[in-house]
């Protein structure tokens, strides 16, 4: 079975059908593309499967599970994460701490143990260091875990993005464009990592790109998304010669 | 070993904070001791103690959480005249004064952070500009509610009304407890400076404490995106919730301060109106929006300088003012940051060191 | 009770008619600039000691008088968002410009406290007309009441035509609608933002004068309440619409007016307790608009 069955997805905001009739099926540690072009609705369908958005018809099974129209904390919860097209960090605090935040439905204690300092508290953050560093580390981003969010160095907040999201030990992870704003080397680098991700954490990921060397490089399958409904899907080879898709890319 | 010096730093810091008040505690009780300073110095002690737990609350919800709450007194009035009406009550049943005021102060505490919950549960829904005036608007409907309540208590037990002592309707034996604009008279007066101090260590105690652990961080994650931190499954509404009520709290403590350093309490623009939460929203905008540690001492200072210098009372809110705007213009202003990224370059990476 | 209820409601729509003018400031500077301008109340008060000045120091007469609190509260409302708000416009933090605002705020009653004390002074209504009695004299409305509600009507029908006929009115919407198209269209952004604030200070110094003419009096405390009471005007109508205030400032002026009736606490209490009903219920007020954020 595979681990995301979404069936006739979509949704209308004010007459306008963003999404229409939206079908995509994800098989466990896939790498999987959303490509298309300019406001084609693609990350208005990570919203709508990270519940940003509710749809208004459709169907959404992640590992057999309904998650469709639940809130975005539940479908964290149930096991999907993503990374945002225009980076969204907790700017004000360390890189360390945005993993540890990324950490937090896997690790408690109580308001009290915290405030009290209670043993409870020492153990728990002692996990909670042990495991963010390891993420960290993943990244190369370990030598810069104090270093405040803001001050990190482009690429350096993408990859930090990705390190929150994996913290949630998702079932799926969606990158939403991973490589934008990247030069050709970070590219490369972002394309290792992935495939990293993806081996390391038997990661599930679907992602939103736009450089067509990233999405033929790495993605096994893709779908093609153009106003709203997909255009076509499959192989990321057969995908890319369709005829269609690249009329809808050059424009007629 | 990099990771220690991390937790090492905010324990230094925090031990830094606890240490400066401790200091500060010791010098000013040895000088009032010894008769050194003036009898007005000594008065204003339980004061500054009372700006400083509500700067450092304020500082919780301004701060730590980022939003702009400018009700913070209505949460002080609550807990002082809730206090203050045990303490008159309970004034010949419990004759222990200690015992009497330790409840008193659980009291207020506990009955701050109801109203903590109940006002936060709807206000927090909304954000920014709308927050802050819904909390204002909050904060005057205490204010404005508590001048018009008149309770009584005669043999047949309470009464309550809204309108005037006759509409109490009490037997000729009953004494009126709260009177509408003249508020609570005679209350006992146990608030001390040593109280106040205890009061301080505890509200740095848990909010140190809170911030450096795994509820602070979900809560300065929502301060900094909403969104992504929604997006790895934070409960927005109870960290929000969580952050709020416990400054409502620590602000009712304040109140029972307050409302048992004075004989007679009544509720007006000056002390429970939003003047005065502006008032402690300038000591903690001063101090640095969430630096705990500037909150207490801008709350300090600008509590203490005033009385130091008398001719500075008539210029002291002007002053304020300028400051206020001056400093946002500077911390916040792009252009300001722009020339302070080229001109203040060391500057700047020695702030991000103490952060 | 008829006849009091009559007269109730006609005061009512009086101190609703001030609101309404203070709201359209309110509204117009949130619709544009997006800011809460905590300080709009006090340049009322600024307006009030203006006219105050003109008549009993200066000896003008009322119009003169009220035509130099115009152009005084012009200026400084200009003045203010160039010196204090334009700088934070891009800033990161919405909470600076907030803050700031409250700073403005403190700043106008602090100077306004040093250069006239603290001490209420004596405003002479600059309507000298006493009235009109109804009713075989059961009813009497004062000419102050009259004249705050026509002088209001006639704000909000110059206000809609200039904002919907004219080009500065037009360019107003657009900067409101999308600052960054608005500008690629070629249209002055920071000239339209300090048009309306030249806008709202206007109307806020009419509104100062016809405030302190029906509730004799002005102290340096004198706009906070009626600006922040504005301000739950605008937002009851629906932030950023210009009829929405008028209406707004209309009907809390009426229910302010009957609350007053039991209590005057009660009735500032139900004032603030109408604008948190309403932003928890409809937030976008009675005649604004949703806007969506974007993810």
């Amino acid at each position: 079975m595979a681990l995301l069955e979404v069936k006739n997805l979509g949704i209308s905001f004010g007459g306008l059908r963003a999404v229409n009739a939206f079908d995509i099926s994800i098989e466990k540690q896939e790498l999987y593309g959303l490509i298309g072009p300019n406001g084609a609705g693609k990350t208005t369908v990570f919203n709508l499967l990270t519940g940003v958005y509710k749809p208004d018809s459709g169907k959404v099974l992640l590992d057999g599970t309904d998650i469709t129209g639940k809130k975005t904390i539940d479908i964290s919860k149930a096991g999907i994460a993503r990374t945002f097209q225009n980076i969204r960090l907790f700017k004000d605090l360390t890189v360390l701490d945005n993993v540890k935040a990324g950490l937090h439905n896997k690790h408690h204690y109580s308001t009290v143990s915290g405030i009290l300092r209670l043993p409870a508290y020492r153990k728990v953050e002692k996990e909670m260091d042990e495991r963010a560093m390891e993420l960290l580390k993943v990244f190369n981003l370990d030598e810069v875990a104090h270093v405040k969010a803001s001050n990190l160095p482009y690429g350096q907040q993408r990859r930090l993005e990705i390190a929150r999201a994996l913290a949630t030990e998702p079932k799926l992870l969606l990158l939403d464009e991973p490589a934008a704003g990247m030069n050709p080397n970070e590219t490369g680098e972002l394309m290792d990592m992935i495939r990293f991700v993806r081996d390391e954490f038997h990661m599930t990921i679907l992602l939103i790109e736009h450089d067509m060397k990233l999405v033929s490089g790495i993605c096994e399958r893709l779908t093609v998304l153009n106003f709203g409904e997909v255009l076509s899907h499959g192989a990321t080879s057969d995908v890319l010669n369709d005829p269609r898709v690249i009329t809808a890319y050059l424009g007629e | 070993m990099k990771k220690m010096n991390g937790i090492n730093k905010t324990t230094k810091n925090n031990l830094i904070t606890y240490g400066i008040v401790i200091v500060a505690f010791v010098i000013m009780q040895t000088l009032i001791s010894t008769g050194s300073v003036s009898s007005l110095i000594e008065g204003i002690m339980v004061p500054i103690c009372i700006y400083v737990i509500m700067a450092v609350s304020l500082n919780l919800v301004v701060g730590i959480l980022g939003e702009l709450s400018l009700g913070h007194a209505g949460f002080m009035c609550v807990g002082a005249f809730s206090s203050a009406f045990f303490s008159k009550c309970m004034k010949d049943v419990i004759t222990v004064d200690g015992l009497r005021f330790f409840l008193a102060m659980l009291i207020g505490i506990a009955v701050a952070a109801v109203f903590g919950i109940l006002i936060g549960i709807p206000v927090l829904r909304l954000k920014g500009d709308y927050l802050a005036i819904v909390t204002l608007a909050f904060g005057e409907i205490i204010k404005n509610l508590v001048n018009v309540l008149f309770i009584g208590k005669d043999s047949n037990g309470f009464h309550f009304s809204l309108k005037d002592v006759m509409a109490l309707d009490m037997e000729p034996d009953g004494t009126v407890i709260v009177n509408g604009p003249q508020g609570i008279t005679g209350t006992p007066q146990d608030s001390t400076f040593l109280i106040g101090f205890i009061m301080i260590m505890i509200s740095l105690f848990v909010i140190l404490n809170l911030i450096n652990s795994r509820d602070g961080r979900a809560i300065m994650a929502i301060r900094d995106n909403r969104i992504a931190a929604e997006s790895i499954g934070i409960n927005i509404t109870k960290y929000k919730l969580m952050a709020f009520t416990v400054s409502a709290a620590l602000a009712g403590s304040a109140g029972v301060l307050y409302a048992h350093n004075l004989s007679a309490l009544t509720a007006n623009t000056d002390n429970f109106g939003y003047n005065q939460s502006i008032m402690i929203l300038v000591f903690v905008v001063l101090g640095g929006m969430g630096s705990i540690r500037g909150s207490v001492i801008a709350a300090t200072v600008l509590t203490l300088l005033p009385e130091l210098l008398r001719g500075m009372q008539d210029y002291r809110m002007l002053i304020y003012a300028i400051v206020l705007i001056v400093m946002m213009l500077f911390n916040w202003a792009p252009k300001a940051i722009e020339w302070r990224e080229r001109h203040l370059r060391f500057g700047r990476k020695q702030k991000e060191a103490v952060k | 009770m008829e006849m009091s209820f009559i007269s109730y409601l006609i005061n009512g729509l009086s101190l609703g008619s001030v609101y309404a003018i203070i709201a359209l400031g309110y509204t117009m500077v949130y619709g544009i600039a997006k800011m809460l301008n905590f300080a709009h109340g006090d340049v009322i008060m600024i307006g009030a000691y203006m006219a105050l000045i003109a008549m009993s120091q200066a000896g003008l007469s009322p119009v003169i008088a009220v035509l130099i609190a115009i152009v005084v509260c012009t200026v400084l409302g200009v003045v203010i968002e160039r010196v204090a708000y334009k700088p934070l416009r891009n800033a990161a933090s919405s909470l600076s410009v907030l803050i700031t605002a409250i700073g403005v705020s403190y700043l106008l009653q602090n100077i306004a406290l040093l250069v006239f004390g603290s001490n209420a002074q004596t405003f002479p209504s600059v309507i000298k007309w006493t009235g009109i009695t109804l009713a075989g004299g059961q009813i009497s409305i004062s000419g102050v009441t009259i004249v705050t509600i026509v002088v209001c009507l006639v704000i909000m029908a110059v206000l809609v035509t200039f904002v919907q006929k004219t080009k500065p009115g037009q360019a107003m919407r657009a900067v409101s609608e999308d600052k960054g198209a608005a500008q690629l269209m070629g249209i002055n952004v920071n000239g339209t933002i300090a048009l309306t604030f030249a806008i709202g200070s206007a109307l806020a110094a009419v509104a100062g004068v016809l405030y302190c003419s029906a509730y004799p009096s002005v102290t340096p405390y004198t706009g906070a309440m009626p600006g922040i009471k504005a301000f739950v005007a605008a937002v009851f109508g629906g932030i950023g619409s210009i009829p929405g205030a008028f209406i707004g400032g209309l009907l809390l002026g009426v229910i302010e007016i009957f609350g007053r009736v039991y209590s005057s606490q009660l009735a500032d209490a139900l004032v603030f307790a109408v604008l948190i009903v309403v932003l928890l219920v409809k937030p976008t007020g009675l005649l604004g608009k949703k806007i969506q954020e974007k993810v």
